[in-house]
């Protein structure tokens, strides 16, 4: 065990003098797009974005359902060509590079692709050895992974066998088999427990300190904010702003925020008496929202108005207004 | 395990020693990785399945061979010299069970990996490349094909069936069949969408297997119903390895070979083209 545990450090070493030794020569830019367009039918899923990721950098792309996220990570990670516009990925063009590219790439798709007929360990081996990689190398690698996903005992079950959680670690796992540069993670954290989230946010992080690139989408806020550098946000297979977060929040929300509730029913009717209050309203079904830079104040006139709301609550602005904002809907839908 | 002897080429430097060469987009030279693949999931496979390519063609040469082929007399050889029935139907069985195991692992395991395995989705995630499944997946069919023809051999030799010498180059030339049959096989697995468009492949290999001169010669057909079967795979793959068995060559062989080359190249093509529209466009 403690041997292991020597190798591992071993691993995590070499990782390291890799990149540094790349480093030098490397480009600093990861990936680099021009007017990437991606088109199904005559439907555009991409619709002509422009975005840069540098070396080590934590990109987040953000955007409700049906956005074009997973359709950007996949034209990234050249197992979708796009239709239009450029796209260089380590300066190697992903269209005539593809194999190539991928090498540098660990992938964990929005809908898993494990290999059902094997059984975990055989996953993580077999994947390792697409990449080429050696298996006595990779007999050391596994016990790594396995013990990162917490998944050691579970080495000889079916990928059937595991719950819905354990699947997704495992894909996330079978993604670093090769020590990739880039690490694409779609939508990561969905369907783990919020224990399993902490300990993969851990992870990423070391990773990242290690000078791994990570591009990442999600439907958390709270991940967003942790996890990522800069985050772009997409609807409708358009950018609709990119920043950092506290960039974005300070761009397109208020210092604060009034939640207020009076009811299902009647939120609707009282927001009209609203009107004036604040920065801006945003009315949804449940609640609604007063942007403004003092909270307590907005409320303070509320209730002047003779109004009186169910519940009220200040709090300071996050993402989540930044998305409400910008895309017209909450995050999860 | 000494972990200072593990010394590991990085994925990406195994990657880039293939730039520039030819193919380099689809082919990554480790289309054995898919035949590393296939033994895992073998081990875990239902061996009775496997089992039955194997006893099917024995089962047939008993019935038809030994049973039906005890009423049967006057066969002769190419050459006209006389040769007993199960003689001459042993090779044109050993060609169908050739064609049936490339077959059934090119056509119904692809498209189950294809379509709900998801399995060349994460093939194709990693380095890589198309031609790489291809010629992996086809290359496994043509390894259960001569699983069978050793087996089929080594009963059917012992029992006489295998006059000349040159039988023994049946067995490669099984594998050549069941390469070509396979290529072919995956080619068109791939263009199908639903399930039930594989039986239309059923549908054309019983009576290509009744009817190609496995159980009567040609010769009992009018001319142009010949010229038809014989532009058939499975009629070229028993004429090769019957030539075979019986140690009667002659320069319509090379044709036969040439005939699945031909296949092979072909499928392997258009596989590799429907792969990448499907899994990388
Ligand atoms: N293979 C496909 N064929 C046709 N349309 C597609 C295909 N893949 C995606 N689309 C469409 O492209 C749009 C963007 O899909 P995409 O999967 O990129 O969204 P997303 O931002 O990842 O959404 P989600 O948050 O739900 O994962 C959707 O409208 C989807 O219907
Ligand atoms: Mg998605």
């Amino acid at each position: 065990m403690i041997r292991l545990e020597r190798l591992n450090i071993r691993l995590f070493q070499r990782r390291k003098t890799l990149i540094l030794a790349k480093d030098s020569k490397a480009p600093e830019t990861m990936i680099i797009a021009k007017g990437l367009t991606k088109v199904y039918g005559d439907f555009k899923a991409v619709d002509g974005i422009d975005f840069t990721v540098t070396r080590g950098e934590s990109f987040g792309l953000l955007g409700p359902n049906g956005a074009g996220k997973s359709t950007t990570m996949k034209m990234i990670a050249a197992t979708s060509q796009r239709s239009g516009g450029d796209l260089l990925i380590l300066g190697k063009d992903p269209n005539d590079q593809g194999p190539e590219i991928r090498a540098h790439l660990g992938v964990v798709p929005q809908q898993d692709n494990l290999d059902r007929e094997l059984k975990v360990w055989e996953n993580l081996m077999i994947y390792g050895r697409y990449f080429g990689l050696s298996r006595k190398w990779l007999k050391v690698k596994i016990e790594e992974l396995l013990d990162f996903a917490q998944l050691a005992d579970k080495r000889n079950s079916k990928t059937e066998e595991l719950s819905g959680g354990m699947k997704r670690r495992l894909t996330i796992a079978r993604g670093l088999v090769n020590e990739p540069e880039i690490l694409m993670l779609d939508e990561p954290t969905t369907g783990l427990d919020p224990q399993a989230r902490h300990i993969l946010w851990d992870r990423l992080f070391r990773l990242k300190e290690q000078g791994v690139t990570l591009v990442i989408t999600t439907h958390y806020m709270d991940e967003a904010e942790q996890l990522c550098d800069r985050i772009m946000v997409m609807d409708k297979g358009k950018i609709m702003a990119e920043g950092s977060p506290a960039e974005l929040i300070k761009n397109y929300s208020s210092k604060e925020v009034l939640e207020v509730r009076f009811g299902s029913d009647n939120n609707a009717q009282v927001a009209k008496e609203l009107e004036g209050i604040g920065e801006r309203l945003e009315i949804l079904p449940d609640r609604i929202l007063v942007y403004a830079e003092d909270g307590e104040q907005c409320l303070e006139q509320i209730i002047k108005k003779g109004l009186h709301p169910v519940t009220s609550l200040v709090r300071r602005s996050s993402l989540e207004d930044v998305f409400l904002r910008l895309t017209g809907r909450t995050l999860v839908d | 395990m000494s972990s200072a002897s593990i010394r590991q080429e990085s994925a990406i430097e195994i990657a880039e020693s293939r730039k520039g060469k030819l193919g380099a987009g689809v082919y990554s030279g480790r289309s054995r990785v898919v035949l590393e693949r296939g033994y895992f999931a073998l081990k875990s496979s239902t061996w009775a399945v496997v089992a039955s390519g194997f006893v099917e063609p024995l089962i047939y040469l008993v019935a038809f061979g030994y049973g039906i082929g005890q009423f049967i007399d006057g066969v002769v050889d190419g050459n006209g010299n006389p040769i007993s029935y199960a003689q001459f139907i042993a090779p044109a069985l050993l060609a169908t069970s050739a064609m049936n195991g490339a077959i059934y692992d090119s056509t119904w395991n692809v498209f189950f990996k294809m379509h709900f395995g998801r399995i060349y989705n994460g093939m194709l995630s990693t380095s890589l490349g198309t031609l790489d499944v291809a010629l992996g997946e086809i290359s496994w069919a043509l390894l259960r094909g001569l699983a069978y023809a050793i087996g089929f051999m080594a009963i059917v030799t012992p029992m006489g069936l295998v006059p000349s010498w040159w039988g023994l180059l049946a067995i490669p030339a099984s594998v050549l069949v069941a390469f070509g049959f396979a290529a072919v096989g995956m080619g068109i697995t791939s263009y199908l969408k639903h399930r039930q468009q594989m039986q239309y492949i059923q549908l054309v290999m019983l009576p290509m297997f009744l009817f190609s001169g496995t159980f009567f010669p040609l010769t009992i057909y009018p001319e142009p119903i010949q010229w038809f079967i014989q532009a058939l795979p499975l009629w070229q793959a028993i004429e090769l390895i019957r030539g075979l068995t019986l140690g009667i060559l002659n320069l319509a062989m090379l044709g036969h070979v040439l005939y699945f080359v031909v296949m092979i190249i072909g499928g392997l093509y258009f596989t590799t083209r429907r792969l990448t529209a499907l899994f990388l466009r």
